[in-house]
């Protein structure tokens, strides 16, 4: 069988949950070789964790030479394991930097690119979810090595024990791809609640919330969620950017999504539409967020969220 | 220095947008606009120019590829105070996917010549993949700066912000390269009556495939490397139960939800 390269998602060496999804669907397409691009120092911790998830093999690729140099290395890297592997898919996380590399290692390799794949199947056959979700695409690469993006949560992360074959790989970076870099960072303080885009629910505030977000926060708790937020509630300057979910924020499609506040307008429908189960709470009746939902609740955020925070935690004891 | 922004002609996303017997995008048959997101792009570049030691000598060039139409994105960005325009309309290259449209557009920059800087939008609203930023750096050999919310650029040397899932990261590169912005970066100026007439004297340049070198058969549906096999219209979510809130109980009826479906 041949290989399969995943590129591995992780902060500092810790495998994110994508990664596992990843393995999961390259394993229906051949056999997974995770491609580590990070320090060094971290690459047993990263080998164990992808080792369960079926990687036969993991390329170790020591960052310190171009770290903060964003996507453009990190393709020229892809593209030499492309040529030493000759894999039959190159999957990569859907996010903004891994579509970047995508893009680059697709001209790179004269190779098909297919983005926000939620399922790959032999072929490989992808699906997308087009036009905020109206609308579902499968598509296939006709051309060199399929590269393809997925998105979180496309796939139940199966565990299944792999060789972890670990080989070390050198690959030479030009001067070309080290022009843009990162000379300033500073690390956003973390909430403690789960990953917007990896989570099982969801709640997110909107316009409706006026600006007050402890009621969303405190409902998001009580259920273990991540806390989202719409375009206004973030032009507002109420929440960062970072939690904004919709067409120019974060796509996500949860199990659960609770809309509280928001009018539900085509752009936001564009990050969410895909949840499997959707819930709003609004004043207004006519909002067109009611249109998705599974359940409704007609009402102001402020009265029904905290009384059902408070029923919920007594519900759970 | 020379500007190019990168433009796109897109179908209106409040309309009904639908695919063709071919599966590809309609982009005629449908109300269209200027991408949202590109006129962040065309802000950004108008700002650059006029905040630049000498506005006289910056050009801004709107750019973009589609069909007939197409041309009000450009005219749009002529409207806002770009200095010239350029088209590339061709029969072949409806169908393009975003790997031979990056092409495209890579000819048509190199054809404007001596660009310092290529500025696009941070996402189509149509496609959506995000990609072609990335695409037309690796074709032109440049640096990208991508998804900036804040932008300042000092001779040659730009510097973004750009925020991350964990971190605000600040981003250093010189000049030429490709950069993109998001909607972060601040409002697109409305067209002023004088900006709308003085758009009408500017030059708009129409160039075919053949003005920029690239051959038909490296572009268009039959030659994309990608081939969409089907397209199924999503069933519409059907609307589930609304209640309305009295005195409390909206939070136990959404509790009472909750708990049927074993989320709590």
């Amino acid at each position: 069988m041949s290989e399969i390269l995943v590129l591995i998602d992780h902060a500092e060496g810790a495998v994110k949950k994508p990664t596992y999804e990843l393995l999961t669907l390259a394993r229906r397409l051949g056999e997974p070789s995770a491609v580590f691009i990070g320090p060094a120092d971290k690459a047993s911790e990263a080998t164990e964790k992808v080792k369960k998830y079926g990687a036969e093999k993991v390329y170790v690729v020591d960052d310190s030479e171009i770290k903060g140099y964003l996507v453009a290395p990190k393709a020229e890297v892809l593209q030499q394991l492309v040529e030493k592997a000759s894999p039959d898919a190159v999957l990569i996380p859907s996010s903004f930097e891994g579509k970047e590399i995508a893009g680059r290692l697709a001209i790179k390799i004269e190779s098909g690119l297919i983005t926000d794949a939620v399922d790959v199947e032999e072929g490989p056959v992808t699906t997308q979810s087009v036009f905020a979700g109206n609308y579902t695409v499968k598509a296939k690469v006709t051309k060199g090595t399929p590269v393809i993006t997925v998105k979180p949560n496309s796939a139940t992360p199966e565990e299944a024990e792999g060789a972890a074959a670990v080989e070390e790989f050198a690959a030479s970076i030009s001067d070309a791809a080290k022009g843009a870099k990162v000379v300033a960072s500073q690390p956003r303080k973390s909430t403690g609640r789960p990953e917007l885009t990896d989570a099982a629910i969801v709640v997110s505030g909107g316009r409706g919330t006026g600006g007050e977000f402890g009621a969303i926060e405190e409902f998001a708790d009580a259920l273990g969620a991540a806390v989202g937020a719409s375009r206004a509630a973030v032009d507002s300057g109420w929440i960062p950017h970072s939690f904004q979910i919709g067409q120019t924020g974060k796509t996500v499609s949860p199990q659960l999504y609770i809309a509280n506040g928001i009018s539900g307008a085509i752009q936001h429908r564009a990050g969410m539409q895909t949840s499997k189960t959707i819930v709003a709470v609004n004043k207004d009746e006519e909002a067109p967020i009611f249109e998705l939902v599974d359940f409704g609740v007609v009402g102001d955020l402020h009265k029904v969220l905290p009384a059902a925070t408070e029923q919920i935690n007594e519900r759970k004891g | 220095m020379n500007i190019v922004v990168c433009v796109k002609y897109v179908p209106d996303a409040t309309g009904d947008r639908h695919f063709e017997d071919d599966k590809t995008v309609d982009r005629v048959g449908v109300d269209g606009l200027l991408s949202e997101l590109d006129e962040y792009a065309v802000e950004q570049a108008l700002q650059i120019k006029e905040k630049a030691d000498d506005p006289e000598s910056v050009e801004v060039t709107a750019l973009t590829v589609g069909p007939e139409q197409a041309v009000d994105a450009v005219r749009k960005a002529l409207q806002m105070g770009a200095d010239k325009g350029v088209h590339v309309l061709d029969d072949a290259i409806a169908g393009s996917d975003a790997i031979a449209t990056s092409l495209v557009l890579a000819k048509a920059v190199e054809k404007v010549g001596s660009t310092d800087l290529v500025v696009c939008g941070m996402s189509s609203t149509d496609g959506s993949m995000s990609v072609v930023p990335a695409m037309l750096a690796e074709r032109l050999e440049l640096p990208q700066v991508t998804l900036a919310s804040v932008i300042e650029t000092q001779g040659d040397q730009v510097r973004i912000k750009r925020d991350s899932d964990s971190a605000t990261d600040v981003i250093g590169a010189t000049m030429p390269l490709v950069l993109s912005v998001t909607d972060q970066s601040g409002e697109a100026r409305y067209p002023s009556f004088k900006g709308i007439m003085a758009a009408k004297k500017k030059p708009l340049d129409t160039l075919s495939l053949s003005d920029l070198g690239v051959e038909a058969d490296q572009v268009g549906l039959s030659v994309a490397w990608t081939e969409v096999q089907e397209t199924t219209e999503r069933p519409p979510r059907t609307q589930g139960e609304i209640v309305t809130d009295e005195d409390g109980s909206g939070a136990k009826a959404l509790t009472d939800f909750l708990a049927s479906k074993k989320f709590i």
